[in-house]
């Protein structure tokens, strides 16, 4: 057979010799090159979750599913959440509230009802008018029941489960849930109105330092000079105000679940909410003492807004002057004297 | 006594949804529920890695820890269940999962929550075994019936593996033996507080 010159040039020789060569470069290349062409294998270099875990708090990756939160793989941080609610929260909630009611009773042991010295006066002034006692009620009456709700979440396997049984209990915590979630709405409502009405007459002053260095009457006999909130009302003002005002964001967070938040933020605001919640449950229990049982006279600003003069001046020297001084240049009609007691 | 668990071998997961799909058939899951699915780690590179993931059925489970109303409880054979009777719907034991599985159906004012929903082992709840009641608020009770879980039993590669625990560390013990190498037993340590050491 004859061959063209073109044949000649690619005989089945020079092509296994070309591939040969070609074969030998290749081989050589890593050993001339290094690592760069060395074998990978990525399955030995797959994550291992111990790297992971002590890399992230949290390890994601990529799911088929709409839900955000379940591209999560594993948070750790649950672990911690489930520690702080089931014994930080319970020892300082414990603490908080049971010690509160212990100093209470210890103070009342020991320094009695808080008298009027002068007796009482026979006039009374005119301290909170219907509004006052209106927003001042509808924010109490709600903190109770936001309370005792809110405690039950966080105690009430312990102290009433036991009592009353599972479905029972369930049932009960179940509406407390409801009335929790609906009643927040009024309480809010409660604050901001205070904030509007009283945060004038609520602003710090000298009086307050000189009323707090006197021991506030409350630690000692002394009757130091008040204005229409002496300086403890002041400080539980804007604890209500600010704290309440803390656990109410917080509780609308809770409320409304991972709109906009994480699952690490849903358990700060957890957290927020039931540490601030325990703790301005038991200031309030000291306003409830002192405005009920601890101080004579002190209930009737808030039951029907009359106080005695008499306590009045020996509470809130300064308001008194105020008020009837108020009188004296005609801005004010007479309060009304109140009937004598038979 | 056997202790329950589950057991995926992220080498050998190929994210086929397999498990997924079993579970939402056989226990009638709700849409928007997932109680399994199948998270991918490092999805497109080399050293991707897919982990089918539902509720482990931990020692100690945190989410009965925190229970306002105490509605989980454990069988004898480990695995934690709850009690959708006595469940208000706070959403604590989803707060508390290391692996996110309470799931809720979100029906309710302010965005609440609705009676939680999660993998049971397909052992069902606190109902009578094999009732109507049961099946249709907890999905089935294979574990009544001798069984084992639907996902594990459906897992195309075998990654996805339930039963007695130490016969499954034995297995995965094994299988990284023979290959050389192991990702680790994902989510033993949070959930068992033991790894299996090879």
């Amino acid at each position: 057979m004859t061959r063209t010159g073109h044949d000649r040039r690619w005989s089945a020789r020079g092509i296994a010799a070309a591939l040969t060569l070609l074969l030998a470069v290749l081989l050589a290349l890593p050993a001339a090159t290094g690592s760069a062409f060395a074998q990978v294998n990525p399955t030995t270099e797959a994550v291992r979750e111990e790297q992971l875990m002590q890399a992230l708090d949290r390890v994601t990756g990529r799911v088929s599913i709409p839900d955000r939160n379940a591209a999560t793989l594993i948070q750790v941080e649950g672990q911690e959440w489930r520690a702080y609610h089931e014994r930080t929260l319970a020892w300082i909630g414990g603490i908080a509230i049971l010690g509160m009611l212990a100093v209470l009773a210890v103070f009342y042991l020991v320094r009695g009802r808080i008298r009027t010295d002068a007796g009482p006066s026979g006039r009374t002034i005119v301290r909170f008018k219907w509004f006052e006692r209106f927003v001042h009620w509808l924010t109490a009456s709600c903190f109770v029941i936001l309370a005792l709700s809110g405690l039950n979440v966080a105690f009430g396997k312990s102290l009433l489960l036991p009592l009353i049984g599972p479905e029972a209990f369930s049932t009960f915590s179940m509406a407390a849930k409801y009335a929790h979630n609906y009643l927040s709405f009024p309480f809010t409502l409660g604050l901001v109105l205070m904030f509007f009405i009283w945060a004038l007459r609520n602003i710090p002053n000298r009086v307050d330092v000189a009323w707090f260095a006197q021991g506030g009457g409350i630690i000692g006999k002394a009757h130091p000079p008040a204005g229409k909130f002496n300086a403890g009302q002041k400080v539980l003002f804007w604890l209500v105000i600010l704290v309440g005002a803390a656990i109410a964001v917080s509780g609308y967070i809770l409320m409304f679940p991972f709109y906009g938040t994480t699952i690490a933020g849903m358990q700060t605001a957890q957290v927020v909410h039931g540490l601030l919640g325990v703790l301005l449950t038991a200031v309030i229990l000291g306003h409830i003492y002192i405005g009920t049982l601890g101080m004579e006279g002190a209930f009737d600003a808030m039951g029907n807004g009359e106080v005695d003069l008499n306590w009045a001046r020996q509470h809130h020297s300064l308001w008194v002057d105020e008020e009837e001084h108020k009188v004296a240049e005609g801005k004010q009609r007479v309060p009304p004297a109140a009937v004598p007691a038979e | 006594m056997a202790r329950l668990k589950f057991l995926c071998d992220a080498d050998r997961c190929i994210e086929c949804n397999a498990c997924v799909t079993a579970c939402k058939n056989e226990n009638e899951v709700p849409w928007g529920i997932n109680r399994r699915r199948v998270v991918t780690i490092n999805d497109g590179k080399p050293g991707e890695r897919s982990i089918s993931m539902a509720c482990m059925h931990c020692t100690d489970a945190p989410c009965k820890a925190v229970c306002p109303v105490d509605c989980f409880y454990n069988t004898a054979d480990g695995i934690v269940l709850h009690s959708k009777d006595l469940c208000i719907g706070c959403g604590y034991c989803f707060y508390a999962c290391p692996f996110g599985a309470p799931q809720y159906p979100r029906v309710g004012n302010f965005g609440s929550r609705g009676k939680m929903d999660k993998c049971t082992y397909c052992a069902g709840g606190p109902e009578a075994d094999l009732t109507a009641a049961e099946y249709q608020k907890y999905g089935a009770n294979r574990i009544a019936e001798g069984k084992l879980p639907l996902c594990a039993e459906m897992c195309s590669t075998k990654s996805l593996l339930a039963g007695d625990g130490e016969i499954i560390a034995a297995i995965y013990k094994e299988r990284v033996l023979k290959r050389g190498y192991g990702s680790g037993a994902w989510g033993w340590k949070t959930a068992y507080r033991e790894t299996i050491d090879v």
